[in-house]
């Protein structure tokens, strides 16, 4: 399972990768925005996209509809980790495909669950 | 314009001035400087009307009065509030790092004590008696270690868990740049109507994403999301 995790925020990016690391998942990648996220989805070999939203260049949400929007990437795994917390984003998040939500500041068991129900959901 | 009067007068003074006509020549001087010094006042007029329309106009558009009602106070408050969570965090990691030095600390002795009587066994220095106390206590060990380890595995997630302060402080940081940035603009527009030549700074692409909550400045409205719970509540409502 290999996971690219993409946040503005090297900081982020460390503890996401150390609590999937202790989740078991140990192959990640990192990636500073959607831009820069795209071209290394788009290389294949990635099985899981953790994103943040509000990131300068691309954002989350854009990535998320970019993902959606290529044939190849389509089904993808999409879990938002952001600070954005207003009812109106999360819509917007979840119109656009995503397959898990996590507001920040948030806990290692909180992103535990998330993971845990997302891969129940594509096993099941 | 008045290129002609001046041109007039200017032929005049020349025939005064070779007639030795020393009266004609003052006066026609004193009509030139005449001439000369009303057309001064009356640049100066239309300049004054000019800077006074510039001020008034100036007022009217400034963001300048916004910025100080508005955008000031609720920087402050998002300053306070990164006070608070770096606050939060250090304490926090302060207090697990308070928590697991003592639990690290002891199985380090421990773990010594032990490894000395175990080399002491190996060397076949140790009676049985004294064996069978040393298997109680590495059983002991073993279960204190499981134990201790557990807790600073945990302590240590904790820690982790708490450095995600600088992402929101940074974030909160960003939008109180953008009115200082704002502000500035203000001041150069100001700046630039006493007379420097100086143009505005441009502007960073905004981002119009509201960016992390701050308690009692964003989440007045009551369209927020609050906890994770909330999030889930909202997104199962929508199928989820």
């Amino acid at each position: 399972m290999k996971i690219l995790v993409v946040d503005d925020f090297s900081t982020m990016r460390r503890i996401v990768k150390n609590l999937l690391r202790d989740l078991g998942f140990t192959n990640t990648i990192e990636a500073d925005d959607g831009k820069t996220a795209l071209p290394k989805l788009q290389a294949g070999g990635i099985d899981f996209l953790v994103t943040d939203w509000n990131m300068p260049g691309m954002t989350g949400l854009d990535l998320l509809k970019a993902v959606r929007a290529d044939p190849k990437l389509a089904n993808m795994p999409v879990l938002m980790v952001t600070a954005e917390a207003k009812r109106e984003q999360i819509i917007m998040a979840a119109q656009a495909g995503v397959n898990g939500y996590i507001i920040k500041p948030f806990t290692a068991a909180t992103l535990k669950e998330k993971i845990d129900k997302i891969f129940e959901r594509i096993d099941g | 314009m008045n290129n002609d009067i001046y041109l007039d007068i200017a032929k005049k003074l020349v025939t005064a001035l070779e007639q030795n006509d020393a009266a004609a020549s003052d006066q026609l001087l004193d009509e030139l400087a005449e001439l000369h010094q009303s057309q001064l006042f009356k640049e100066v007029g239309r300049l004054t009307r000019q800077l006074h329309d510039t001020m008034v106009n100036f007022a009217e558009d400034s963001k300048i009065s916004a910025i100080a009602e508005h955008d000031i106070p609720d920087a402050k408050e998002r300053l306070k509030y990164v006070i608070t969570m770096t606050e939060q965090a250090a304490n926090q990691t302060l207090t697990v790092v308070e928590t697991l030095v003592p639990i690290s600390e002891e199985l380090t002795i421990h773990a010594k004590q032990l490894a000395e009587k175990w080399e002491r066994f190996l060397g076949r220095e140790m009676p049985y008696d004294e064996f069978k106390a040393l298997s109680g206590e590495l059983s002991q060990h073993f279960k204190a270690s499981t134990d201790g380890l557990s807790v600073i595995q945990s302590g240590l997630t904790e820690i982790l868990m708490a450095q995600g302060f600088q992402d929101i402080t940074g974030q909160i940081i960003r939008k109180v740049i953008d009115v200082v940035q704002d502000l500035e603009e203000s001041m150069v527009g100001l700046i630039r109507l006493t007379g420097a030549k100086k143009s505005p700074a441009h502007a960073v692409d905004k981002i119009d994403l509201p960016g992390p909550i701050v308690p009692g400045i964003d989440d007045k409205l009551g369209d927020v999301a609050n906890s994770q719970d909330d999030v889930d509540d909202l997104l199962s409502s929508l199928g989820f």
